[in-house]
C-alpha cells in the first residue's frame, strides 16, 4: 500500500494538481494554502484567538457553508420545478412520493432556516467582540446588507411550494408594501400625488404591484418571487460576499485584540 | 382543579404580552448587571437544566405541543435554545476578561502576534463544522418533512394568517402600530441604524475581546434590541397569538370566538373629549394638534434636554453634533417599540396622531 500511495504521489498527475509535497512541515503547509484557489481564501497564518471556537462560534463560516448547501440543493430542486400555478404544488409533492431519497426540499428548506439562525448569531459575536470597529466598519454594513439579503432570499422561497401556507405568508408581508409611505396605495401621502386629478399610486401602480407583478399573490408573483429566489438575490449575494470575504482579509484578518 | 392545571393557567396568565415582556425585560437587565455571578458555570448549568426540563414537561401538554412542534416553529425553539447558550458563552468570556483587566492580567484572547498556521488548525475546524453540520441537516431532514398545506387557494384565508417566524417580531408590531410604521418605516430604521453602528460609537475599547465592563451603553442597548424587541416578539408573535391575532396562553387551545374587548382611545380623543370635556373640533389639524406636539416634542426636545445629564454631555463631546442627533433619533424610534405598546395596555392608547383620511397614523 505504502508503495502505491507514493507510486501515486509521484505520478505526473498528481504532481500536476498538487503542486507541493504532504503538508506536513511549515514550508508544505504554507504551499497547500497559497497554491489552492479555494483555501486561498485563508491568509497563511492566523491569530490563535481566530481558531478558537468560543471567540468565534464559528457562525460566519456555518452560514457560507450553509449558503453552499442551499446552494447546490437549491439546483437540484430546480430540475424538478415549475414556478406556474398549475405545476409547483404538483411538482412539490412529487419531490416526495416520487424521487428517490426525497429529502432535497427537507435539507433545502431546513438549511434556510438554520441559516438564519446562523447569521443572526454571526451579527451577535461580531457585535459583542466589538468587530465592527476601525478599520472594519465598512465590512459590518456589507454584513447587514448580506443578513437582509439572506432573509428575502429564504422569504422569497417560502412563496414557492405554492401552498396555502406559502401564498398567506407572503400576502401577509408583501401587503407591508402597500403601506409604503408615498409609493404604496395605502401609505400616508401617497394619495397626495396625482396627475391631472387621477391619482397617481393606486392598486395598479403601487409599490405592492411592483413586488408582486400584480395586485394579488398569482402567478406572475410566484414567476418573479421564483427569478428572486433562484437568480437575482444569490447573484447579489455572491458579490457581496466576495467583497465580505476579501475586506476580512484586507481590514487584517478576524479580529482580536490590537 | 389538580396542581398541574392550576400551574398552567397560572402561567397561560403570565404569557400575557405586557407580563412577558416586562418580565424577559427585568430578566435581561439582571442578567447583564449580575453578569458575573450568573455566567458562573454551575449556574448556567441549573438555568439549562431547568429550561430543557420545563421545555420537556410542557411537550407533554397538547396545545403547546401542537404550536412548538409544528415543523415550521422548530427553528425557533433551535433560535432560543442557541441564543442562550451564545449569549452565556459571550458573557462568561466578558466576566473572565473584565475581572482579568481589572488585576492587569493578559485576555483570553491573547496578543496579536499569538499566531498558528491555517492548515492545519484552521481547516481542520472548518471541516469538522461542515462536517457536524451536514449530519445535523440529514438528520433533522429525516426527522421532520418539510410543512406542506392544502394546495394555495386565495378564497380561504387562514386565521391567523402569518409571516414567516423570522418575521413575526414586526408582524407582532403590528399590534401596536399601523402597517407603514411596523411593516415599512421600522424595518429601514433597524437595516439603517444597524448600518449606522460603526459610525456612532465613537469608544475606541472592547475591539476584538468580549467584555461588557468598557462597552456597557452599546452592549445593553444592541442586545436590547435582538433579544427583546427581535427574539422575545418572535416567540409572542408565533407562540402566543391565535386566531384574529388575539392572544392566547402557551397551554391554551386556539379557540377562534375568543371576545376581546376592543376600547382603544387616540389621543385627540382623550385631550378633547375626556380631559377637556369639549367637542371633537372639525380642523383635523387642530384636532391632532396635541399628538403632534406631544410627537415633534419627544424627538426635537429629548436629545438637547438629555445633555444635562452629565455623562451624556461627555458623549456628546466625544461624538459630535451629526453622530449624536443621529444616535438620539434611532434611539428614541427604539424607545417608541417601549412606550407605545405600555400606553397601549395602561391608557389603552391608539394613536398618538391620526389623520385617517390620509393614512398617516402613528
Amino acid at each position: 500500500m505504502g508503495k502505491l500511495g507514493s507510486y501515486i504521489r509521484n505520478s505526473q498527475v498528481w504532481k500536476s494538481i498538487f503542486r507541493h509535497g504532504v503538508p506536513r512541515d511549515r514550508r508544505t503547509r504554507v504551499m497547500a494554502i497559497m497554491s489552492n484557489v479555494f483555501l486561498h481564501l485563508h491568509p497563511v497564518t492566523i491569530r490563535k484567538s481566530g481558531v478558537r471556537l468560543s471567540y468565534t462560534w464559528c457562525m460566519g463560516g456555518l452560514t457560507f457553508f450553509l449558503f453552499l448547501a442551499e446552494t447546490i440543493t437549491g439546483i437540484l430542486l430546480m430540475f424538478y420545478y415549475r414556478p406556474t400555478p398549475e405545476y409547483a404544488f404538483p411538482d412539490i409533492i412529487a419531490l416526495r412520493s416520487v424521487i428517490t431519497l426525497g429529502l432535497l426540499r427537507e435539507i433545502h428548506r431546513w438549511g434556510a432556516h438554520a441559516m438564519i439562525i446562523a447569521i443572526w448569531l454571526h451579527m451577535m459575536r461580531v457585535f459583542l467582540t466589538g468587530s465592527y470597529k476601525p478599520p472594519r466598519e465598512f465590512n459590518w454594513v456589507v454584513g447587514v446588507i448580506l443578513l437582509v439579503l439572506v432573509m428575502l432570499l429564504s422569504f422569497t422561497g417560502y412563496l414557492l411550494p405554492w401552498d396555502q401556507l406559502a401564498i398567506w405568508a407572503i400576502t401577509v408581508g408583501s401587503n407591508m408594501a402597500r403601506a409604503t409611505p408615498f409609493a404604496g396605495h395605502e401609505g400616508p401621502g401617497s394619495s397626495l400625488l396625482t396627475l391631472g386629478g387621477q391619482p397617481l399610486v393606486h392598486a395598479g401602480s403601487d409599490a405592492k404591484f411592483m413586488l408582486l407583478g400584480g395586485p394579488l399573490v398569482d402567478e406572475n408573483a410566484l414567476l418573479r418571487f421564483y427569478v428572486l429566489h433562484c437568480v437575482f438575490i444569490p447573484f447579489v449575494v455572491v458579490i457581496l460576499i466576495s467583497v465580505h470575504f476579501w475586506r476580512v482579509r484586507k481590514d487584517g484578518g478576524i479580529s482580536g485584540p490590537l | 382543579m389538580d396542581a398541574i392545571t392550576q400551574i398552567k393557567d397560572w402561567i397561560n396568565l403570565v404569557s400575557r404580552p405586557e407580563i412577558f415582556l416586562g418580565a424577559a425585560t427585568l430578566l435581561f437587565v439582571l442578567i447583564l448587571v449580575f453578569y458575573k455571578q450568573l455566567t458562573h458555570p454551575a449556574a448556567a448549568i441549573v438555568v439549562l437544566l431547568a429550561s430543557v426540563g420545563g421545555y420537556a414537561a410542557s411537550m407533554l401538554d397538547k396545545n403547546f405541543r401542537a404550536i412548538v412542534g409544528k415543523p415550521d416553529n422548530v427553528p425557533i425553539t433551535m433560535l432560543l435554545f442557541m441564543t442562550g447558550f451564545f449569549l452565556w458563552l459571550a458573557l462568561r468570556q466578558a466576566a473572565v476578561n473584565d475581572t482579568r483587566m481589572e488585576r492587569g492580567e493578559p485576555l483570553l484572547e491573547g496578543k496579536p502576534d499569538d499566531k498558528v498556521l491555517v492548515w492545519p488548525d484552521l481547516v481542520y475546524i472548518e471541516f469538522m463544522i461542515a462536517c457536524v453540520c451536514t449530519i445535523v441537516l440529514i438528520v433533522w431532514a429525516i426527522a421532520f418533512a418539510a410543512p406542506l398545506e392544502e394546495p394555495a387557494n386565495p378564497s380561504i384565508i387562514p386565521n391567523p394568517s402569518k409571516a414567516p417566524w423570522y418575521f413575526l417580531g414586526l408582524q407582532e408590531m403590528l399590534v401596536y402600530f399601523d402597517p407603514w410604521l411596523a411593516g415599512v418605516v421600522y424595518p429601514s430604521l433597524i437595516i439603517l441604524g444597524l448600518c449606522a453602528i460603526p459610525y456612532i460609537d465613537v469608544n475606541p475599547k472592547g475591539n476584538g475581546y468580549y467584555t461588557l465592563k468598557e462597552r456597557r451603553f452599546a452592549i445593553f442597548t444592541w442586545l436590547f434590541g435582538f433579544l427583546i424587541l427581535w427574539v422575545v416578539l418572535i416567540v409572542i408573535g408565533t407562540f402566543f397569538r391565535g386566531p384574529n391575532w388575539n392572544f392566547f396562553g402557551p397551554y391554551e387551545a386556539w379557540d377562534p370566538n375568543k371576545a376581546v374587548a376592543m376600547v382603544n382611545v387616540n389621543l385627540s380623543e382623550l385631550f378633547w373629549a375626556i380631559w377637556l370635556h369639549k367637542p371633537m373640533p372639525d380642523n383635523p389639524l387642530l384636532r391632532e394638534l396635541p399628538g403632534i406636539v406631544v410627537f415633534l416634542g419627544y424627538l426635537m426636545l429629548i436629545p438637547p434636554l438629555a445633555l444635562v445629564v452629565r455623562p451624556v454631555r461627555r458623549l456628546y463631546e466625544k461624538m459630535g453634533f451629526i453622530r449624536y442627533s443621529l444616535m438620539m433619533v434611532l434611539a428614541l424610534f427604539m424607545a417608541l417599540m417601549v412606550i407605545k405598546p405600555v400606553l397601549r395596555w395602561t391608557v389603552d392608547l391608539k394613536y398618538i396622531i391620526s389623520f385617517p383620511e390620509y393614512f398617516f397614523n402613528i
